[in-house]
């Protein structure tokens, strides 16, 4: 497959040492709590890290007895982690394609038993600026897309114009800053671009950034806040959590203008259909980039777990921890320590009925 | 020396009389094998790097090109040329912009500068070339981009004229002259160092003739030091070469790197190196990605190869005139 051997190794030897770590804190604590016991692999998404990071530190307050490793590798990795079943449950920033699922196509899930993907981590990206003078923005798509492809290059041009009535806007150049490196951001970012402005962004949505369209390159999230802070009349888009000090620009959704949220974000995935033709405890969203009433500008990322496990020792590790993450408290845990955007309550109680369905 | 003498008393018994041989007691053997041994070692290593290049590379080099495009980044040799291309140019400019101030720096130690101070400034090169190259990239990105933007505005707006430095210039400073610059003061102390002792390798009586003939300094220098040391000047040069070519870290930190090829140097749209890019873009590969981005490693690697090449040709041919033999 393409697990590669190297890949394997390295798998292995930080499995190795991740699980020696935990065999040293384990030693700490004599009696466990909350029944379980066990160590429990996770891998994928990088964006998730914050949030897994403190899921895990709460789960293992609560059970003493399991360790939960998870190495924000990134969303490939993830997916082919959990595929090969070098992990008992990934992390990707989208769910698999209809060609990845299948039965028996998971090293960790029981012959007849296909995988689930579960949304269980939300978080709006904003579109960020810093221009001399400008502390409010307004953009739709189409323009948006304009200034990310370079089909509209000064801040004065009448299209931005027409959208920000009242403000003063100078006739510099823009610069437009995006992920230099293979990014769910960017994914969800070209993906709204395209759903709403397909005309002026041609390309489908991808992770890494279109080589038709020029623009200022920076590497991860850091990267972009950096180089949008310290340049002079600059644009990018980041996830909200590290947006802090700049100015966010409302997007257009329907008739209005609105600031990115996480209710917003979460109204979007409630207002988004299901992928057709999936179990019915398979949670996998198609967006909708353009319903009113939501801020349709958000990555959504995933769990991809068993819908049976071989070992039951696996399934009951699955259920625990990715049914504390989903749970509300665990949700409220991550909006507090990553800034992401909770699941509604309707959401979470459709990830609960499909952890529950986990054997 | 007295104590290899007295040493490992196993070799020979006193009894047997005294071999025709030279003499090879424990010491020697084991010497000689781990020396030889480490030989193969770098043989084996890099026989084992270009295996596991070729073969990881493989699966995308004869993945056909409808393949490449659903799965993997896009047909592999156009997606990969631009930043063939961007890596051979950035550590071109690298060079260009280190290479003299290399060797200045390296005549005024050996030349011109007090005995005290050449040996301070000595060191402190030296310094510079532990500087782990994440903290380079770190000042490239918030400190040299920022500052060097308005130099980058001025040189386009009135020497825009010149193809180098057309394009609309970039807002943020970090262009491809930034990255050479950086990569330059990367190089900076490995190429000073070697020209250094190369330069100090100048036979006495060279110099001491040419001052005899009347020559100044700056005469002795170009007369005596310089063809002396013009191989391993080469030679200091392409060492600096090939840290600019694989240097990853910093330029990815500090470039904005496209898929491009383009030959302008203030602008925000610069061609991405082979390194960098693979940085960037690894953590989220998979599939076929992942045999993608190590092919390109191996282009990498084939460029560094030829590159090497081409030095060990110059050095051949300078090292017959150069008055070294």
């Amino acid at each position: 497959m393409k697990i590669t051997k190297a890949s394997l190794a390295l798998t292995a030897a930080l499995a190795l040492s991740l699980t020696a770590c935990a065999a040293n804190e384990g030693t700490k604590t004599t009696a466990s709590t909350g029944g379980l016991s066990g160590t429990l692999a996770g891998k994928g998404s990088s964006a998730m890290s914050a949030a897994q990071k403190q899921w895990i530190t709460d789960f293992q307050t609560k059970n003493t007895g399991v360790t939960v490793n998870y190495s924000p590798d990134g969303s490939g990795a993830g997916r082919d982690g959990f595929t090969s079943g070098a992990v008992a449950f990934g992390a990707s920033d989208r769910p698999f394609n209809d060609s990845e699922m299948g039965v028996g196509k998971f090293a960790k899930c029981a012959a007849d038993s296909n995988a689930l993907n579960l949304p269980v981590y939300i978080s709006p990206i904003a579109v960020v600026f810093n221009v001399t003078g400008v502390d409010k923005l307004n953009l739709d798509a189409a323009t948006t897309a304009g200034i990310f492809s370079g089909a509209i290059k000064t801040w004065n041009d009448p299209k931005i114009v027409a959208l920000n009535p009242g403000v003063t806007l100078p006739a510099a150049n823009i610069t437009a800053v995006h992920r230099s490196d293979d990014s769910g951001t960017t994914d969800n970012f070209t993906d709204w671009l395209n759903a709403n402005a397909a005309t002026v962004w041609t390309n489908a949505h991808s992770g890494t950034w279109p080589a038709a369209y020029a623009g200022e390159a920076a590497k991860g999230t850091a990267g972009v806040v950096d180089t949008v802070t310290k340049g002079q009349n600059t644009i990018g888009y980041v996830d909200d959590s590290a947006a802090a000090k700049l100015g966010k620009a409302s997007i257009k959704v329907g008739d209005a203008f609105v600031q990115p949220t996480a209710e917003g974000a979460a109204k979007m995935v409630d207002a988004s259909a299901q992928v057709a033709g999936r179990a019915a405890n398979d949670l996998a969203f198609k967006l909708s980039r353009t319903t009113a009433g939501t801020y349709p500008l958000a990555l959504v990322s995933y769990a991809l777990v068993c819908q049976q496990y071989k070992a039951a020792s696996d399934a009951t590790l699955v259920k625990a921890y990715i049914g504390y993450i989903a749970s509300a408290d665990g949700q409220a845990s991550a909006a507090k320590s990553a800034l992401a955007a909770p699941l509604s309550s309707a959401l979470q109680a459709k990830v609960k009925t499909a952890v529950d369905s986990i054997k | 020396m007295t104590d290899t003498t007295t040493a490992p008393p196993v070799a020979t018994g006193p009894t047997v009389p005294p071999p025709q041989r030279p003499k090879r007691r424990l010491g020697d053997v084991i010497f000689s094998r781990l020396s030889s041994g480490s030989g193969f070692l770098i043989l084996i290593i890099l026989a084992a790097v270009a295996a596991f290049l070729l073969v990881q590379a493989f699966p995308a080099l004869v993945s056909s090109p409808e393949v490449l495009k659903t799965k993997g980044y896009g047909e592999f040799w156009s997606w990969v040329l631009p930043f063939a291309f961007g890596t051979v140019w950035s550590s071109l400019w690298a060079l260009i912009l280190a290479v003299p101030v290399s060797i200045g720096i390296a005549l005024f130690i050996t030349h011109y500068a007090p005995r005290r101070l050449a040996r301070t400034l000595g060191y402190i090169i030296d310094l510079l070339a532990a500087v782990p190259s994440v903290v380079f990239g770190l000042w490239g990105t918030m400190t040299l981009a920022p500052a060097t933007q308005p130099v980058y505005q001025w040189l386009n707006t009135y020497l825009g004229f010149i193809p180098l430095f057309g394009g609309e210039a970039s807002g943020t400073g970090r262009t491809l002259l930034t990255a050479a610059i950086v990569l330059a003061v990367m190089i900076l102390p490995i190429i000073t160092s070697l020209c250094r002792e190369v330069f100090l390798q100048t036979p006495r009586l060279h110099e001491e003739a040419a001052l005899a003939l009347g020559a100044t300094r700056w005469e002795t220098i170009k007369l005596a030091v310089l063809p002396y040391g013009r191989a391993g000047t080469v030679a200091a040069v392409m060492l600096g070469l090939g840290r600019a070519l694989g240097e990853t870290m910093a330029v990815a930190m500090v470039l904005s790197g496209n898929q491009v090829i383009n030959f302008r140097l203030l602008t925000s749209d610069n061609p991405n190196t082979v390194a960098a890019m693979i940085a960037q873009n690894f953590p989220e590969a998979s599939g076929i990605r992942i045999n993608e981005l190590i092919a390109a490693g191996l282009v990498l690697f084939v460029i560094t190869l030829i590159i090497n090449s081409i030095a060990r040709l110059i050095i051949s041919r300078y090292s017959e005139f150069s008055g070294a033999n």
